[in-house]
């Protein structure tokens, strides 16, 4: 079960139907052993996965692609890099807007790290894999010459220097923390790679690669992040919104208990916080009332949330060291803007 | 709940009764390393394994989470093995369970920056014999609730002890078939709290020293309304007049110092065989949702609520809800011991006390319409309870007798 496909142009040139005949043994490209993605209980380094040809660089093997997402999630101000797998022969298939239906076998990859060139540090690197009985996440933490991510199953605490916030107590989330935002009804399941958040280019160079079965409707809608202060406040808004909190603030999440729907699609007033009252807040409603007062984000729980850092207040619950400012920025002038009477 | 994870608690419930003999026993000591030591045990437990953490003080920088069904994490007593996270520095709440059939026993959880131990879509959950408290008494800043399952199914809540947490000590929420009993709440804003459930019963308890000792509420904007069928009985709710701590915003903030049991917008009530007493606003308080709301599918009043068989000793002698001053000045100086602020309907009282109806007519009116006035609730005859004893599963109930 080691044999290696084509590299990464030859598979994509070939439609999921012809894609038996470059199931080939050639040598010297490295090549995902989907053995480690699929059936080994937990791979203890990233290396068993052949995620990468050169994994220092982050240089993937054959398959795995670089993507990006126009709204990216904030992780303490990390520079993100990330990767999908679909098994040779295999097919994403794209859901409208939503989340592309990644077949068994495929692995997302995304690796943290903090500084630029020479000087970037790999902190660690999250993998999801589709398995036969759904999806796994698991962290690997970076050793201190950076040539090996070994699995952190209870996660880590680490001394980080960072560019923006200096030295940060970064939390390498555990197993189950991983869950704790990746699941929609308990079931574990992939945040990042909606097509409404992915470049219409991107798409198209799947599509044709035969990794993702077509470019959907609704592609690439929302706003790209580094675009923000041109774009529309209330598209950069809700999209901060969906790519940071729907995770957990949406029916089937982590956060259901609140009633707070914080999803791209959701269009009632209250549901995404407007008037509405906190649930559980305890102190993090920071004696305010409403999760959103129309004009005023300085009475608006969302905000005092967002700019904490205190655990017990700050929101997210996870993976927040430090206030995301850009973040903090938009959903305040979003609030800011909304007239009094609008809803 | 999925159709994966029902079959799972299917095997999870076999497992609980019958204590396979391939279940595993997983010590763990305090001291360095704890943290990771015990959440990589919880990460790594299989059904039906037990996690007994030794006695001593285990200190914890992060949140903890079970996410494995059928596991027992047993201590060696409330005092004698504590989960201090008096230094947490992420996650919003001490322990987080999210897994079926799970017992916790036998330990105590002192100063998490968020929630207690919260249990989440978590079936057939076993509180026992735990205390989780925040040291420094009541204060703004402890964290929300001490035990706080939400979104299950079958909850017991058994000889805990809960103490100054800034919203409620036990908190229940959004969930069906509830027990709680023989526990101690004390120095909470609300000692124990049921809110948006579906059948209760709340028995045995002490709330002491709480701002309010027992609430049963239902509030609108949250997926499960329509609270319903819950009984208060048995329970010594006495002297809870902690000033409110709360911070502003949350509903158990605009609960009036000195609070016996409330009742907010709920069908289906019964209060009855409790000893009352020292409670400065009052005994007893039957209200609807006090604000504006616009969710259409909830229904702001209380709605068939009784109040029966209770020792009602002294209460009313400072009022500190709205207009309590003047109330208590008409009344000369001491309001009756049981409140209704006149929203509803089938609002019955036999206890032998008076009663002070607020006389509003609708939710959310201003003080200024009150029409106060002692009024008889008890109604012709003598009205049966008739709410069913909630059973759990034999297997949590024999989880407790072990």
């Amino acid at each position: 079960m080691k044999r290696l496909s084509l590299s990464i142009l030859g598979a994509a040139a070939l439609s999921a139907g012809c894609a038996i005949a470059v199931q080939a043994t050639v040598v010297a490209v490295t090549a995902v052993n989907d053995t480690a993605v699929l059936e080994t209980k937990l791979p203890r380094s990233l290396s068993d996965y052949g995620f990468f040809a050169d994994a220092t660089a982050q240089i993937p093997s054959a398959g795995v692609i670089p993507y990006r997402l126009n709204t990216p999630l904030y992780t303490d101000s990390a520079i993100k890099l990330r990767f999908a797998y679909v098994p040779a022969g295999k097919q994403a298939v794209a859901d409208g807007e939503g989340l592309l239906q990644f077949p068994v076998g495929s692995a997302l990859i995304k690796t943290f790290a903090y500084g630029e060139g020479e000087d970037r540090r790999l902190i660690e690197t999250r993998v999801l894999l589709h398995r036969a009985d759904g999806w796994l996440a698991l962290p690997y933490k970076w050793n201190e010459e950076q040539t090996e991510a070994k699995l952190a199953l209870v996660g880590a605490r680490l001394e980080v220097d960072t560019p923006e916030h200096g030295t940060i107590s970064y939390r390498v989330p555990n197993k189950n923390q991983c869950k704790q935002c990746h699941s929609i009804d308990d079931a574990v399941v992939p945040i990042g790679p909606k097509a409404r958040n992915l470049s219409g280019d991107w798409m198209a160079d799947m599509v044709k690669a035969g990794h993702v079965d077509a470019v959907p409707d609704g592609t690439n809608t929302l706003p790209v992040w580094e675009h923000r202060q041109k774009a529309d406040v209330n598209a950069t808004a809700r999209a901060y919104l969906d790519v940071n909190c729907a995770h957990c603030h949406q029916p089937q999440g982590k956060a259901s208990n609140s009633g707070l729907d914080l999803r791209w699609e959701q269009d009632d007033p209250t549901a995404v916080g407007i008037r509405k009252r906190p649930v559980a807040a305890g102190r993090g409603s920071g004696g305010l009332n409403f999760s959103i007062v129309p004009g005023d984000s300085t009475r608006s729980i969302m905000v005092h949330r967002m700019g904490s850092d205190n655990p017990g207040v700050a929101m997210p619950e996870l993976g927040k060291t430090t206030v995301d400012k850009d973040g903090v920025d938009v959903i305040t002038r979003w609030i800011d803007a909304m007239p009094e009477k609008t809803f | 709940m999925n159709k994966l994870n029902r079959i799972c608690l299917a095997a999870g419930a076999l497992l609980m009764a019958a204590t396979p003999a391939w279940a595993d026993t997983i010590t763990v000591a305090p001291g360095e390393g704890a943290q990771e030591r015990l959440q990589e045990a919880l990460i790594l437990a299989e059904p039906g394994d037990e996690i007994v953490l030794a006695a001593g003080r285990f200190a914890l920088t992060d949140g903890l989470s079970l996410d494995v069904d059928g596991v027992t994490l047993r201590g060696a007593g409330m005092d004698q093995t504590v989960l201090d996270f008096s230094n947490q520095l992420g996650a919003g709440e001490g322990l987080l369970v999210t897994s079926d059939n799970v017992v916790l026993r036998e330990f105590g959880m002192e100063n998490s920056k968020g929630d207690g131990i919260k249990s989440k879509g978590a079936d057939n959950i076993v509180y026992y014999k735990l205390r989780v408290e925040w040291t420094r008494g009541p204060h703004e800043e402890n964290g929300a609730y001490a035990i706080y399952p939400v979104e299950s199914e079958n909850v017991l809540v058994d000889s805990v002890t809960t103490i100054a947490a800034s919203d409620a000590g036990i908190y229940v929420g959004q969930s069906k078939n509830i027990i709680v009993r023989n526990s101690v709440a004390k120095y909470n804003v609300a000692g124990i709290e049921i809110e948006n459930s579906y059948g209760a019963d709340v028995y045995n308890n002490l709330a002491v020293n709480n701002t309010g000792g027992i609430l049963v509420f239902d509030l609108p904007d949250i997926p499960q309304q329509g609270g319903r069928d819950v009984r208060v009985f048995n329970n010594i709710v006495v002297d809870n007049n902690t000033r409110n701590f709360a911070p502003e915003g949350n509903i158990v903030a605009s609960v009036p110092s000195g609070m016996g049991v409330m009742v907010m917008s709920h069908f289906n009530v019964e209060v009855f065989g409790n000893v009352f007493a020292e409670n400065a606003t009052g005994n007893v308080l039957i209200t609807a949702y006090p604000n504006q709301t616009e969710d259409a599918d909830y229904n702001p009043l209380p709605v068939n609520i009784l109040v029966k068989d209770n020792v009602q000793g002294r209460a009313g002698y400072k009022p500190a809800m709205r207009g309590g001053e003047m109330l208590a000045a008409a009344f000369g100086g001491t309001i009756p011991p049981v409140t209704h602020d006149g929203n509803g309907s089938d609002i019955v009282v036999q206890d032998d006390v008076p009663v002070l109806s607020l006389g509003f007519t609708k939710p959310a009116q201003p003080f200024t319409e009150a029409k106060p006035s002692v009024v008889d609730l008890s109604g012709d005859a003598d009205k049966p309870l008739v709410l069913k004893p909630i059973v759990l599963p034999e297997a949590m109930e024999a989880a407790v007798k072990q």
